[in-house]
């Protein structure tokens, strides 16, 4: 598996680390309550699908990024800085 | 027979090898498999359940049968397919799975027994009694199963892996592999082509045959020479690619030259790939179809093409489509007996003059070590012929198997009885030649062309149709014919030993999924993968249960292509390569002051440093100890992961990041932060200096530099990418060292460039300092409980700060100390590790609580509020003193209620640190315990199951020493 990473280009799986869904990108309010944060660490989609995973370029830039990618077929759809909206 | 003047073979240079003791000659250009059949040996092995004998059958990596052990030594590689093997000087090959010997082998008694040894029957028999199963049937299954061994001892260490990149990987050098890289060389696109044999040119090689009007080979040749001529081609012959990955990346295993051990496993990253990996012959399944002599059709015409070697003196020819002929055809034009053609079909060619059978089969064979003679069936009329090999061929698989690496399924074509890769099967892989189902050379040559040239337009890349050389297109023609029946076993898995038998059994007793049968059967789930026998056996299935083909399917086919040695896939990564090890800027000095190093994750880091007469680690603990509470001790801790966090946001960050607060830490001034996971669990402690507005440095413990550096890196760019900070780690950039004990400032004071007072620098102070003109950095902060300092310098100062520290602490009555010491400096003091931080311990739980800001919000403080993370009925964070001082500790032990029995209902928490206080001269644990601060004072027993400990401790607060923290401050 190849990610091209927006600031070094196409690199090798092994560069990256898999960290779970892109939800973790965003982080409920401290007043949200309980259900927003249970569901922001705790509950996940499993989709057969499109997904949109978050990655971390540790070999790398040390970017975080978000891949969607789709857990069919494998195909990387598109990688993007996890801080881009 | 060795045939002159035919083969691509050196007559000038003659090799010298052995098989089974036996010395032997071949000439260069040979494999093992073709020197063993020029000196008429044709039994090479014996298979896997029934110690059947065999001979070689297939040229290739699809070989079942002649699997040797080559070399010796560490060196000894069992399990080589004998074509494959490239031969050399000196060769030592012996055969596998017989005892005593090829010839003579006593476990052929299976033989015999195998009415009783059908499909399933492991299954059937080794299940009753229960009792027997691992007493008895184990160790019997265990000496059956394995074919070559390994020699146990180490493999050099020459084997490699490495990466590849390409804009195109054509994998296979037949006339579509080389036709299609000429065409993207040309266009300049990057090229790795990629062939499994040790000579290019596929097919070409082994046939008669002309292209664009001269011999192949010279088609061939002129073909290579002009890929070699374009730098941007690069061949590599003796590499078989083994798998097709996601994102264009293929594995592939490259062997060493003839003689070497050295194997390379390729993961190559291809911009597009074009599969031109050819087709592989099948047998077909009559009675006695195993015997050494029976050989594949195209196998003959290889060895004679391109080794010279006529596999037998008597050659029958069994088949049923036109390839057959080709067989035939070719050895009696080299002079070679024809024994007779027998041909399924009615209507068949007539070559040359050999004797035919048309509509007829092969029902029988003799001959107990290798082939006599056959029987055939013509017209319901049997008929004994003489003949020492027979060339099968029941048609041709594609060789789809890359194509399926990613779950597509291959599809049935009835025009050529075979199956072909779906469209789009792999992203960026195209198929051509016969892999693609596209037999003829012509075919070959133009579907490998447009291949390339569909890649070349994907890549941007621009190129025209070039003008194909003449060549042979004649149609495919085959008439399916699976099996032959008659009395006798026909083999359809020559390496599992599964029958067409076998098969039937199997979907009778209603394994009717090829998944099933395969199983139960154990068909194709050798070293082969079913390669020779797969589609055999399932069309013999689809005849059992009454199906088509088609709707009977495949197994799956899965990476590896061919087997791939773990060296060669672990390749480098044993010893260092596998765990890299990291020295601190202290390393050589503590070496050479005997200090044993102990590895603390990637790092080393000296145990103790034992002085004369000091016979065992406690003694020089217990000295370092002393040393630090008395005199000065000198530590390395470089390994402390160290963070540089800058820019006007950096305070805002480190009060997000860590529970308590760091907005209100002056320039100067040193902080202990605690820092929580999102789910309220404690992450990691350390202290953060700030070194002037907007600078800081966090220190964290050494396990954790890497995950919290990662953390820090998600929370700056994700969470709060709008404030102004940025973060780099400098652990390696600064040699760092702890300065503890009550003369640690004296010890400063005769170093330092300027002298330090307690008023300029008191407890938690930091500034920069001058160390024989280095600029250097000074904490005044402990880890011991003593009034200490930790002074930084560039790392490359770290070796010679490190030995004039030492050298001044011992003029002082210290010296260096090692983790043993650290470890009960800080039990002593109560300050936590990662047995403590263990990824479930709270705030709470070490006692910390209220560091948890009120007043701001920071990573974790949401999910650490949850009722059932701040219960005081947790286990929570206390010490233990045993009321006998010497009494056994033990971490890990667990705790238990003076009155209760020692078992898991009645646990009360257990120990994660213990230490022999010599300042205490008592044994000290910490523990967590139910209620913990709420019952200092109590009796509590520690039991530790394992070791036999039940000691009775004291419940205390987790500062044994110095509580009130008045020698810090000294």
């Amino acid at each position: 598996m190849r990610l091209t990473c927006p600031l070094c280009g196409e690199r090798d799986l092994r560069e990256f680390s898999y960290t779970g869904d892109a939800v973790l990108c965003e982080r409920p309010a401290p007043e949200a309550g309980p259900e927003a944060w249970d569901a922001y660490l705790h509950l996940r989609e499993n989709p057969a699908g499109v997904a949109r995973d978050l990655w971390h370029h540790g070999a790398g830039c040390s970017a975080w990024l978000v891949v969607t990618r789709d857990t069919v077929t494998h195909a990387v759809i598109a990688v993007a800085l996890a801080d881009a909206p | 027979m060795r045939i002159a003047g035919r083969g691509l073979v050196d007559p000038g240079r003659v090799i010298g090898f052995s098989f089974d003791g036996r010395p032997y000659t071949g000439l260069a250009g040979d494999s093992l498999a073709s020197a063993l059949l020029a000196n008429g040996v044709r039994l090479m092995g014996r298979s896997f359940k029934y110690h059947r004998p065999r001979g070689v059958m297939t040229a290739g990596s699809d070989e079942p049968n002649a699997l040797v052990t080559v070399g010796r030594g560490g060196d000894r590689r069992p399990n080589e397919r004998a074509p494959m093997v490239e031969l050399f000087d000196g060769m030592e090959a012996v055969s596998q799975n017989r005892w005593p010997g090829l010839g003579l082998d006593v476990m052929a008694v299976n033989d015999l027994l195998s009415p009783l040894l059908g499909a399933g029957f492991y299954y059937k028999t080794f299940m009753w009694p229960r009792a027997f199963w691992e007493r008895v049937y184990e160790p019997l299954i265990r000496r059956a199963a394995g074919l070559g061994a390994l020699s146990g001892l180490p493999a050099p260490d020459v084997s490699d892996k490495v990466f590849g990149h390409c804009d195109l990987l054509v994998i296979g050098a037949g006339p579509a592999g080389l036709m299609a890289a000429l065409v993207a060389g040309r266009a300049g696109a990057d090229v790795i082509l990629a062939d499994e044999r040790d000579r290019m040119g596929g097919r070409l090689l082994d046939e008669d045959e002309m292209l664009g009007g001269a011999p192949a080979r010279a088609w061939v040749a002129a073909s290579l020479e002009e890929l070699d001529s374009l730098p941007n081609v690069r061949r590599m012959a003796r590499t078989t690619v083994t798998g097709a990955y996601d994102g264009g990346t293929y594995g592939a295993l490259q062997r060493g030259a003839p003689g070497a051990v050295h194997h390379s496993f390729w993961r190559i990253a291809a911009r597009r790939a074009v599969l031109c990996a050819g087709a592989l012959e099948r047998g077909i399944a009559f009675p006695g179809n195993d015997r050494p002599g029976v050989m594949m059709a195209g196998a003959v015409r290889r060895y004679l093409h391109r080794h010279g070697v006529a596999a037998g003196q008597s050659v029958a020819v069994f088949g049923n489509n036109d390839s057959a002929h080709r067989t035939a055809r070719d050895l009696h034009a080299a002079g070679v007996r024809v024994a007779a053609l027998i041909d399924t079909r009615p209507e068949v060619p007539q070559y040359a003059d050999y004797e035919t059978f048309a509509g007829a089969e092969v029902v029988a064979t003799r001959g107990r070590l290798g082939l006599r003679g056959i029987t055939i069936r013509q017209n319901g009329r049997e008929r004994r012929l003489r003949a020492d090999t027979l060339a099968v061929s029941g048609g041709w698989n594609p060789a789809v198997h890359l194509t399926c690496h990613m779950n597509a399924r291959p599809l049935w074509r009835d025009d050529i009885a075979g199956f072909v890769p779906p469209e789009g099967a792999i992203p960026g892989l195209g198929v051509a030649g016969a892999a693609a189902g596209v037999f003829s050379t012509h075919g070959a040559l133009s579907t490998g062309a447009r291949a390339a040239l569909a890649a070349l337009s994907d890549l941007g890349l621009r190129a025209t149709m070039p003008d194909l050389p003449g060549a042979e297109d004649a149609p495919f023609a085959i008439t399916p014919h699976w099996q032959v029946a008659g009395r006798g076993r026909a083999w359809l898995d020559l390496q599992n030993d599964v029958t067409t038998k076998d098969v039937a059994q199997a979907a009778r007793e209603n394994f009717r999924s090829v998944e099933h049968m395969k199983r139960y059967t154990t068909l194709g789930m050798a070293t082969d993968q079913g390669k020779g026998s797969n589609v055999n056996a399932l069309a013999v299935l689809a005849d059992a249960t009454g199906r088509g083909i088609a709707e009977t399917g495949t197994t799956t086919f899965r990476p590896p292509y061919v087997p791939v040695p773990i060296a060669a896939m672990g390749a480098g990564a044993s010893g260092a390569g596998y765990a890299p090890q990291r020295f601190t800027p202290s390393h050589g000095a503590s070496v050479e002051k005997g200090a044993p190093m102990i590895e603390a994750g990637l790092w080393y880091r000296p145990g103790w440093f034992p002085r004369p007469g000091e016979t065992t680690w406690r003694e020089s603990c217990d000295r370092e100890v002393a040393m630090v509470r008395n005199a000065v001790g000198i530590c390395d801790v470089s390994t402390l992961g160290k963070i540089d966090i800058q820019g006007p946001d950096a305070a805002a960050f480190l009060d997000f990041v860590y529970a308590n607060r760091f907005s209100t830490l002056k320039p100067g001034r040193v902080r202990y932060g605690l820092m929580l996971r999102e789910d309220g669990h404690v992450m990691d402690d350390g202290t953060t200096a700030c070194l002037a507005p907007g600078h800081y440095v966090m220190t964290t413990t050494t396990a954790a530099a890497a995950p919290v550096l990662k953390h820090l890196e998600f929370v700056s760019q994700v969470l709060r990418p709008e404030w102004n900070l940025r973060l780099a780690p400098v652990t390696e950039q600064w040699a760092q060292f702890a300065v503890a004990g009550p003369r640690s400032r004296d010890l400063l004071n005769a170093l330092l460039d300027d002298e330090i007072g307690n008023d300029a620098w008191p407890f938690m102070s930091c500034g920069a300092v001058s160390v024989c003109g280095v600029a250097a950095r000074l904490f005044r902060i402990s880890f011991s409980g003593e009034h200490a300092y930790e002074i930084a310098v560039p790392a490359r100062y770290g070796d010679s700060l490190f030995r004039l520290l030492v050298a001044l602490a011992e003029g002082l009555g210290g010296g260096a100390y090692g983790m043993e010491a650290l470890n009960v400096l800080r039990i002593e003091k109560g300050h936590l590790t990662d047995a403590e931080i263990d990824g479930r311990t709270t705030a709470c739980d070490l006692g910390m609580g209220r560091m948890v800001s009120p007043d701001k919000d920071c990573i974790g403080k949401m999910m650490a509020a949850r009722p059932g993370l701040r219960d005081p009925a947790r286990e929570r964070l206390v010490g233990l003193r045993p009321v006998d001082p010497q009494a056994p500790v033990s971490a890990g032990a667990h705790l238990f209620n003076p009155g209760d029995k020692a078992e898991r209902v009645h646990d009360q928490g257990h120990v994660t640190s213990v230490a022999w206080s010599p300042t205490l001269n008592s044994n000290l644990a910490l523990a967590f315990l139910k209620h913990g601060p709420a019952r200092l004072g109590e009796r509590i027993r520690l039991v530790d199951h394992l070791r036999g400990h039940d000691t009775l401790c004291i419940v205390t607060d987790p500062v044994a020493f110095d509580p009130e923290g008045g020698r810090l401050r000294g």
